[in-house]
């Protein structure tokens, strides 16, 4: 579904990004993890297609297709979207209007998900202003599952929750990736960035990454690069040549 | 005078949907509510169907009441400027005196418009009454047909009256020409208990539109409250302000505007004074600069005495990228998301304000998002 090949990308004059190689496919829910700074958040902006990421060379291809131009609501149109860690506020836009444009106008299904999110009581509320944290994630999730997305970038979608928030955010999140439905007729795919590693519990992530100073060090399961991590920390990945 | 407006013969269709884009229903004119309508300087009817409340020309006004000379000039003093002083010379003054008896209120909100057809200077007087414990609901249309070329100007003085427990919503929208000069002349008097709405809403282009109303909060707990949202294009001078007084203890007043320019100059002016203790006041005005254009705002508040608390907040800048992009992540095309931020930024919602007047603001508003 996925494909990056020799990713490089700066922001201003500084490379952020080097040589990121990554393949997600169909179905596949793969897990980023790495230090804070390390360019995690920025492979997800650079996937996604904002401004300020600008990609000096190689491409990323979304279901075959050269996406590595294409203007941010084009990706979305395709399938991408992303749930975001730090959203901005958006004065005087309602959160029900948002996602009354956002899906269409399908407002019975903006409904269900609304109360579904325990965000009923918000649709009247200014997009993010005001919020929780828990209360921005459940917003998130709740757009993400009104707009439906094919693939789905998570940026630490547990930071700022307590418990009983998890659970529901974990299940919206499950449901997102259809990870409710039989492993064969699964399709969607998902990019998610953790660092507690909570959100897994619900996830069964297939793959892991390992992110240090703008580049991926490492792959594989991802419990046990976490178990790893949580006993050593990032210190060894830091100094690991790049497989 | 014809009574029935949906065939005046004057009015083409496009001057029929400027007077609708300010808020007039002309189907409805006469029918169901109270009426005023004046083109050029022609009353073409004042009429109402609400029991206890009056829709009269200023001229019949004053043959009926004499009592009501003392509430002419009484709050906008005629020397003011030269465009007082104008108003004060006419010898057949033109305008309406609207009057809610004690108790009345009205569900339907009255309808007045002020519409011209040519170039030449269009002046109205306006007297405003709600006395005591009475609930009046005004949407002042003003409008002018799209070709009216320099030399077309408004010059209006209003003056209201908020009795004891009494309260007035007027909620005036603008569609005049590029070429039109505006000067509305305004301030209200506020007894006890009593609340003054004031809305203003411009989102067409015009050509200079100054304006500075002042309420007095004389009686104890009196509220004001002034909102504003205006579009400046290129071209357009705005220079609006609003001005409340907190003469009484337990006054308040919250003064808010968005302004957004195109190309335009905007100037947001706002004066709160607090002359009593126990008194607070409220001063917003968030600009946004799409393109060019100056949004010039001037907050003032003035305490004289302990226990009055002031307090303003101005901001102007222009659309963040990232909540362009947010909306875009969600599939939005950037003018699309554009528009939609906008469209939230001016969406301001007025606290006591009947449903069908708040639509009437929002419908302005959506005329003028498709520009953005």
């Amino acid at each position: 579904m996925l494909e990056i090949d020799d990713l490089h990308v700066t922001v201003g004059d500084r490379e952020i990004l080097h040589d990121i190689n990554l393949q997600i496919g169909d179905g596949e829910t793969h897990v980023l993890l790495g230090p804070n700074g390390s360019g995690k958040s920025s492979l997800l902006m650079t996937i996604m297609g904002f401004a300020n990421f600008v990609v000096t060379s190689g491409t990323i291809r979304f279901n075959g297709e050269d996406i590595t131009g294409l203007p941010v609501h084009e990706r979305a149109s395709r399938g991408l979207g992303i749930m975001f860690q730090r959203p901005p506020t958006i004065s005087g836009l309602k959160l029900g209007k948002l996602l009354e444009v956002t899906s269409g106008d399908h407002s019975k299904e903006v409904q269900e998900y609304a109360l579904y999110m325990h965000m009923d009581k918000f649709l009247e509320r200014d997009v993010n202003k005001g919020f929780s944290g828990g209360e921005i994630k459940r917003s998130e999730v709740l757009q993400l599952l009104v707009q439906n997305p094919s693939f789905v970038m998570l940026d630490e979608p547990e930071s700022g929750v307590d418990l009983e928030n998890i659970s529901l955010i974990g299940h919206a999140i499950e449901k997102l990736l259809q990870k409710d439905i039989h492993l064969k007729s699964r399709k969607k795919s998902g990019l998610v960035i953790t660092h507690t590693g909570y959100i897994l519990d619900y996830l069964d992530a297939d793959r892991g990454h390992v992110m240090c100073d703008g580049e991926i060090k490492c792959h594989g399961n991802p419990r046990e690069i976490l178990k790893d991590i949580q006993a050593r920390g990032y210190r060894e990945c830091m100094e690991c040549q790049q497989t | 005078m014809p009574a029935d407006l949906k065939k005046n013969p004057e009015l083409s269709p496009e001057d029929r949907e400027r007077i609708a884009q300010s808020g007039i229903d002309m189907i409805s004119m006469g029918t169901k509510c109270g009426v005023y309508f004046q083109m050029n300087q022609e009353v073409v009817q004042a009429a109402c169907h609400e029991e206890g409340i009056e829709v009269l020309s200023i001229g019949d006004a004053l043959k009926k009441y004499p009592y009501l000379e003392k509430y002419i000039w009484n709050l906008v003093p005629k020397d003011k400027d030269e465009y007082t002083r104008y108003v004060a010379e006419v010898q057949e003054p033109k305008g309406y005196v609207i009057i809610a008896r004690k108790g009345t209120s009205n569900i339907l909100p009255i309808q007045a418009c002020l519409y011209l057809g040519r170039e030449q200077i269009q002046h109205v007087h306006n007297i405003i009454i709600a006395e005591e414990g009475a609930e009046l609901h005004i949407i002042s249309g003003c409008a002018s047909g799209r070709h009216v070329g320099r030399g077309g100007a408004h010059y209006g003085i209003s003056e209201f009256y908020v009795g004891k427990n009494a309260k007035i919503s007027f909620t005036m929208i603008h569609t005049w020409g590029e070429e039109i000069d505006v000067f509305p002349r305004s301030a209200a008097r506020v007894e006890e208990n009593g609340v003054f709405l004031s809305n203003y809403v411009c989102m067409q282009p015009v050509h200079k539109i100054q304006m500075y109303p002042t309420a007095q909060l004389v009686g104890k707990n009196a509220v004001a409250r002034f909102s504003s949202i205006v579009i400046g294009y290129p071209g357009s001078l705005l220079d609006l302000g609003s001005r409340a007084i907190l003469a009484a203890p337990g006054t308040s007043a919250e003064l808010i505007t968005r302004a957004i320019t195109r190309g335009g100059t905007i100037i947001s002016r706002g004066h709160i004074r607090g002359e009593t203790e126990g008194t607070r006041g409220h001063l917003e005005c968030k600009g946004l600069i799409l393109k060019d254009g100056t949004i010039y705002a001037i907050p003032e508040i003035e305490g004289v005495v302990v226990g009055t608390e002031l307090s303003h907040e101005a901001a102007v800048g222009k659309i963040a990228r990232e909540e362009i992009e947010y909306l875009m992540a969600r599939g939005l095309d950037e003018e699309t998301a554009t528009a939609t931020i906008i469209r939230g930024f001016l969406d301001v919602k007025i606290e006591g304000l009947p449903p069908a007047l708040q639509k009437q603001i929002d419908t302005a508003v959506d005329a003028a998002e498709k520009g953005f």
